[in-house]
Formats: C-alpha cells, sequence, structure tokens
C-alpha cells in the first residue's frame, strides 16, 4: 500500500467536497488528511488529499469525470513542498517551562499561549518534522491536539495554478481546459 | 419579458425553452407550486401522470433511449423523491441522458426533519452524473439550464435538480442572458488524429480484427458510419447488449452478441482475435467474463466519451477519447478507399469465414434447435413467432425487462434497426419495462412497443398500465414470458447451487384477467398453435394489449459463460445428470 498524495482544483460549490471524497468512499479507501481552501482565484478551491491504497489512478480519473473539478493531479512522485501545522496544547507546570521553550526554539515552534499550566505550541513543517516534534513533545503531556493535514505545492514552474481558471464577468471561462493540460 | 414569473413558471419555462415536450411525473406537498404552474403551459408541456415515480423514472428513460432526446420525470420531496432513485441508477449506468425535477420542503425548515423531508441531493451523488439543491429562485433558470445541458452532452447520464417551496413560489423577472460557466465539464468530442493514425495502422495490419459496438454508437447516431466502417473495411461486427441495432443483423458482416450469454462463436472470436476495435463500450464484466483473460492476443483500440472508462477493465493499446460517431469518421476519412485494402480484406474475410465455422459448429441460436422433449410452450418459440411478426408488421420498439426473457430477446429476435432494442443493461433494473414502453409509447404513438417481460419483473411496475389506459395509449403489448419463477436465478440455482430453489418459485395472479381489469384486452397461451394468432390478435386489437405466455418452467438460457471465469469457458447445455 503507497500514501498518494492528490491535488485538485474544484469550483467551491455546496456539495463539491462532498462528491469528491465520496469517490474514496466509494472504493473503501481511507482518507488519511484533507485540506481545503481558496485559491489565487475567486470561486475556485484547491483540495490536498492523502489517502493509502494501491492505485488510484481510477479514482483520479473518475475525480476528473465530477463536474466541479478542474484540475487533478497526484502529485506523489514529483518534487513538492509538503507543509503541515500542528497546534498542541501540553501540560506545562513553572518547572517545565524552561525546557519546553528549548524545544520549540529548535524545531522553530512558536509558544502562542500561555496559561496556569499549560502552553499551546503551534508548529509548521514538513509532516516528518510534524511528526517527530509531536514525539518529542509528547512526553510532557498533551492535553490537546490538532493537526491540519497536508498541503502540497509543485516545486519549480510546472504548477497548478488556478489562475487559468478565472471566471469572467458574465461568469463565462475565458479558456478551454484541455489547453491547460 | 419583463413580466414577473414564479419560480415554478421559471422552471416550465426553462423545459419548453431547451425543446421540452413530455414529463412524466406524480405530484405531491412540496412540488406543488410547480404543477399549479405547468396547468398554464399544458400545451406545449405534456405531464403524464404516473403510477409510482419508479414508473415515472423508467418512462423518462424509455422515452430518452427511443428518441436521444431528455427524458424527464418528477417527484415530490422525500418518498417521491426516494421513489425515483432506482431508475435514476438506472439511468447512471446506461448513460440515459435524464432530468429528475424534485420539490424540497421549504428553505426555512430544510434540514430539520420537516414533513417529507428527504435528503435526496445527498442520497442521489452517487447515482448521478450530477445534482442541484436550489433554494433561491434567482438561480433556478441557470440551474435548470446547464442540468439538462450536462445531461444531454459529453456521457449522458441523469440529473437531478431539488428546487425547495419557496423558492418556486417566489416571483423574480428572470434573467435569461447568461453563459455556463463549467470550467471543469469540457467533454472531448474530437479523437485526438495521432491516436486515429495508430488505430488505423493497427486494423490495417490486422489479420483477425473485430468491431465491437456498444451503446456509444446508437447514441451518438453513428450507426451510418458503423456500417461505413465495417463495410469498408470487411471487419466482422459484435453488438454487446446496448450495441444491438446500431448494426443489422441481417447483415454479412454481423456476428452477434457476446458476453455471458452471447454467442460461442463470438466469444472464441474475441479470445482469437488480434485487433479489438471498440466503439462505445464499457467492457462490462458481463461482456468480459474474467477481464485478465479477455481478448489475450488482442491489442484494444478503446473509442469512450468518457476518459474514465479508458483502461478502467481492461488494457488498453489505443485510447481514443471522444464521440464515437466523430470518432469513425475521422477513422473513415484516415481509412484508404476499399479497393487499397486488399490484404486487410483478404485477411478479414478469411477470418469471417473461420467465425461462421465456428458458429456452424456451435448451432447459432442452438437452443432453438435442441428443443426438449416436452408438450408444454417453449420461450423459444414465443420469440420465433415475435421476430416472424416484428419484421413484417411495420415500425416497432421492443423493450425487455431484466432475466432469462432479457437475454432470449437478445439472442432470439433479429434485431435490425437502431434503437428498437430498449433493456436495462447496467444496472439490470427489474420491472423496467412496462414503464419504459409507455415512455416509448408516448414517443412514437404510431408504432408498436412490444414490453417482453418474465413474470416476476412484469408485478414490480405493472400499475403503469393503467397510466397507459389514461394516456389513451392504445401501442403497447405487453408479452410475458410466464415460468412461475424468477428464472434467471432459478437457473443459476440449478446449474451452481443443486437446485436448491431458495426463494424462487413465484406466484401470480390471472395476468389475462388482471388486464382486462385495467381495460386491456387479455390473452392467455399455453400451446404452441395458440402463440401465432395471438400475436396477431395483439395487432389486430386497436388498445393495448396483454398476452401471457405460459411456457415450459425449468429452461436454461444458453450459451452461458459463468460468472468469473474466461468467456472462453462456456455452458453449453444443460449438464446431463
Amino acid at each position: 500500500m503507497n500514501k498518494h498524495t492528490i491535488v485538485a482544483l474544484m469550483q467551491d460549490r455546496p456539495g463539491a467536497l462532498n462528491r469528491a471524497v465520496s469517490l474514496f468512499r466509494r472504493r473503501g479507501y481511507n482518507i488519511e488528511s484533507l485540506a481545503v481552501g481558496h485559491t489565487e482565484t475567486e470561486g475556485i478551491s484547491r483540495m490536498t488529499l492523502v489517502v493509502e491504497s494501491a492505485d488510484v489512478e481510477q479514482v483520479v480519473k473518475q475525480l476528473y469525470r465530477l463536474i466541479e473539478v478542474v484540475k487533478v493531479s497526484d502529485v506523489t512522485d514529483d518534487p513538492t513542498v509538503d507543509r503541515e501545522m500542528v497546534l498542541v496544547k501540553i501540560h506545562a507546570p513553572s518547572e517545565k517551562r524552561a525546557e519546553i521553550v528549548a524545544i520549540s526554539g529548535v524545531f522553530d515552534a512558536k509558544i502562542v499561549d500561555v496559561g496556569a499550566t499549560t502552553m499551546v505550541i503551534e508548529m509548521t513543517g514538513t509532516p516528518a518534522k510534524v511528526e517527530n516534534f509531536v514525539d518529542v513533545i509528547k512526553p510532557f503531556g498533551v492535553k490537546e491536539m490538532m493537526r491540519t493535514g497536508r498541503i502540497a505545492m509543485v516545486r519549480g514552474t510546472r504548477g497548478h495554478g488556478a489562475q487559468a481558471y478565472e471566471l469572467a464577468e458574465n461568469g463565462h471561462t475565458s479558456e478551454p481546459v484541455a489547453a491547460l493540460n | 419579458m419583463s413580466e414577473q414569473r414564479t419560480g415554478a413558471q421559471i422552471m416550465c419555462e426553462a423545459l419548453i425553452r431547451d425543446g421540452v415536450e413530455v414529463m412524466f411525473g406524480y405530484p405531491g406537498g412540496a412540488i406543488m407550486p410547480f404543477y399549479y404552474a405547468m396547468w398554464e403551459y399544458r400545451d406545449r408541456l405534456r405531464h403524464v401522470l404516473v403510477r409510482h415515480e419508479q414508473g415515472g423514472g423508467h418512462a423518462a428513460e424509455g422515452y430518452a433511449r427511443a428518441t436521444g432526446k431528455l427524458g424527464v420525470c418528477i417527484g415530490t420531496s422525500g418518498p417521491g423523491a426516494t421513489n425515483l432513485v432506482t431508475a435514476i441508477a438506472d439511468a447512471m449506468m446506461d448513460s440515459t441522458p435524464m432530468l429528475a425535477i424534485t420539490g424540497q420542503v421549504s428553505s426555512a425548515v430544510l434540514g430539520k426533519d420537516a414533513f417529507q423531508e428527504t435528503d435526496i441531493t445527498g442520497i442521489t451523488m452517487p447515482i448521478t452524473k450530477h445534482n442541484y439543491l436550489i433554494k433561491n429562485i434567482d438561480d433556478i433558470a441557470y440551474a435548470m439550464k446547464e442540468a439538462m445541458h450536462i445531461a444531454t452532452t459529453g456521457r449522458p447520464g441523469p440529473v437531478l435538480i431539488d428546487i425547495t417551496k419557496d423558492a418556486m413560489q417566489a416571483r423574480i423577472v428572470p434573467n435569461w442572458n447568461f453563459k455556463l460557466s463549467l470550467p471543469g465539464y469540457k467533454p472531448t468530442t474530437t479523437g485526438n488524429t495521432r491516436q486515429i493514425r495508430e488505430a488505423v495502422g493497427l486494423l490495417m495490419k490486422a489479420k483477425k480484427p473485430l468491431i465491437m459496438a456498444g451503446n456509444g454508437v446508437q447514441m451518438s447516431g453513428g450507426v451510418t458510419e458503423l456500417r461505413e466502417l465495417a463495410e469498408r473495411t470487411g471487419i466482422p461486427v459484435i453488438t454487446t447488449l446496448h450495441g444491438i441495432g446500431s448494426f443489422p443483423e441481417d447483415h454479412t458482416l454481423s456476428i452477434g452478441m457476446p458476453g455471458m450469454h452471447g454467442w460461442v462463436h463470438v466469444n472464441r472470436a474475441i479470445q482469437e482475435c488480434d485487433v479489438l476495435l471498440n466503439i462505445g463500450g464499457r467492457f462490462d464484466d458481463r461482456v468480459t467474463g474474467k477481464a485478465s483473460t479477455f481478448a489475450p492476443n488482442a491489442k484494444i483500440i478503446h473509442v469512450d466519451i468518457d476518459p474514465s472508462e479508458i483502461g478502467k477493465n481492461v488494457k488498453v493499446t489505443v485510447p481514443i477519447v471522444g464521440d464515437a460517431r466523430n470518432v469513425m469518421q475521422a477513422l473513415l476519412g484516415e481509412l484508404p478507399a476499399r479497393d487499397a485494402m486488399a490484404d486487410l480484406h483478404g485477411n478479414a474475410s478469411d477470418w469471417l469465414e473461420h467465425i461462421r465455422d465456428m458458429q456452424d459448429k456451435h448451432q447459432h441460436r442452438q437452443q432453438y434447435l435442441n428443443r426438449p422433449d416436452t408438450s408444454n410452450l417453449m420461450p423459444h418459440d414465443v420469440y420465433a413467432a415475435l421476430t416472424r411478426n416484428l419484421n413484417s408488421r411495420g415500425p416497432y420498439r421492443v423493450v425487455t425487462d431484466v432475466g432469462q426473457h432479457q437475454m432470449w430477446a437478445a439472442q432470439l429476435i433479429d434485431w435490425q434497426h437502431p434503437r428498437t432494442h430498449i433493456t436495462s443493461g447496467g444496472a439490470g433494473t427489474m420491472g423496467f419495462s412496462v414503464p419504459a414502453a409507455l415512455g416509448v409509447a408516448v414517443a412514437y404513438p404510431n408504432e408498436t412497443v412490444w414490453a417482453i417481460c418474465g413474470d416476476g419483473g412484469f408485478q414490480m411496475m405493472n400499475q403503469e398500465m393503467a397510466t397507459i389506459i389514461q394516456e389513451g395509449i392504445t401501442n403497447v403489448k405487453i408479452c410475458i414470458i410466464n415460468n412461475g419463477y424468477l428464472g434467471m436465478v432459478r437457473q443459476w440455482q440449478e446449474l451452481f447451487e443443486q437446485k436448491r430453489y431458495s426463494g424462487t418459485p413465484l406466484s401470480g395472479p390471472n395476468f389475462a384477467k388482471l388486464a382486462e381489469a385495467y381495460g386491456w384486452r387479455g390473452i392467455t397461451v399455453e400451446r404452441l398453435e395458440d402463440v401465432e394468432t395471438a400475436i396477431a390478435e395483439a395487432y389486430a386489437t386497436d388498445g393495448p394489449v396483454l398476452i401471457d405466455f405460459r411456457v415450459e418452467r425449468e429452461v436454461n438460457v444458453f450459451p452461458m459463460v459463468p460468472q468469473g471465469v474466461s468467456i472462453g469457458e462456456m455452458i453449453m447445455e444443460n449438464p446431463t445428470a
């Protein structure tokens, strides 16, 4: 079983995300992480999805078939910049704080909240580095943790930009999708 | 045009603008505003009141498949909408252009478990090409246009549009001046030139080439092109279940149907062929058998408008994404003239002769010839009589249901004309035939529409016989192949489960009397000598007729490829006990 990172651009309409993830559900694939947000183009959202499965080619084709999906890539084997963010609330009595601050410094993590016996730390990095940070910080006692899931962007000029899908004023797109593949 | 319209009026006008003439539906609370509005458009927009929403869905499918136009069905919220689900799934599997319109509870109570509220867009998401939940009157005109565009273009399919009651009741001055914004939907209709040349190269060098015609040929209107392609190259043509009608079966190059109940010589030809050109078929498992063993010696050229079909089930050498008709035209453009293809013609004709030898050896329509020792009526005799009548009595359409009778119809009727064979293929929906025949009859009131079904499928949807009477439809004739079993399941139980007839013996009412109760003419036939008379009577009657053919109960459909094995391994007859 391989982990696949799939990036998709889709129209920002109700139900679009549901339709996309449903295709993975239909095959019984477990989605490991999912991050969705706006792109540089209004009306177009970008989804980064990590899924563990032997073969995702058919699902990628079926994603393409969805009316709202404008572009899909399996970027697993592409050189990408991968990032993930984690927020951790840890047990931090005063005698432990110096040590926590020092470790956070090593990982370029930020202390974003300090309570009576807790601290909230924000850390951003590659998923592997985030994993590493979490392992190191865990022994202090994690009270809450939230990870965003991976977002990925292909390095260099080859890209996955959404500008090409800019909607013209009359709601009609100017450029055919085929030209951009 | 600057007058105010209700949302429901806008729905009607949107339908009329896109050429819709007829809708099959059933009213209810949430859809009432649409029914209120459609009254004033009734001279242009015919409404057929069905007896069950599923029947309305299948009627819309029948209409769409016979005409190639959009089929429209309507249901209210909740159970009205869920009753459409089976028909929508059926349309999805067989790529039928369908618009399903459902009423939804008012937006103010949406999501609050209101009376007759069901999340129908959620339910139908995986079985529609696309769907919409419309809560705002401003979105109706656009969504209707986009929905109909999506349903009828590219690979056609069902689109559902769920509109809240308040959106239908609100009023605005409609704006029809918009362009569709579908950046993610640009179906490729023209095949890639390089791949078309590559395909031509493969065909030219082929020694044992085959053309397999699927649903896409008729849907794209490519029947003429298919014939020209076959005649120019001399390549034998296989027609899949949905390809039936795209190539006349009396043509010298027609070799028949492949697959689970296809002909032995066709399946053997597939296993031997060196180039297989599949036009608009999707290599369904009922065609391929065990996919990894399918056409082991062939380079496969796959023409499909849906890129996600290519490489899905079998490995393809030359993929061509495009509209079937368009691609066939391009292939014809690249192919040399007939005279310049002496090699191919020589090879193809030797190959055809070899296929015909196999055919003789395995007896085409063998089952009809291998008559069991019984005085009971054999189903095959009914089909033989039907075929004689169909081809001598003017234009016809045949709608079949699902099961043994469906396979016999595909095997035993001489199919000649496009869009005359209408059946539920991919989904295999029992109950399809009677309502679908209603839809076909609405589209073609001057043709004879035969619904062939089993006694099981008939009893699932026979309520539409009342619709047929209410609509004054006279050209539907139902033919029940009545064997008192759910025959196909019984056949599997007989062959693979030691005759454990679990849940398959089936009783029914006296179908002829039931027909009379509906206001139909009902005929019961139990003996061979009465078959022809009954069919003649059905033709002579100016009104709907049902014939209950009580046939030998335990007859099997052969040849048969058991599930999960290679199509080369066919069962030809009952194993001797």
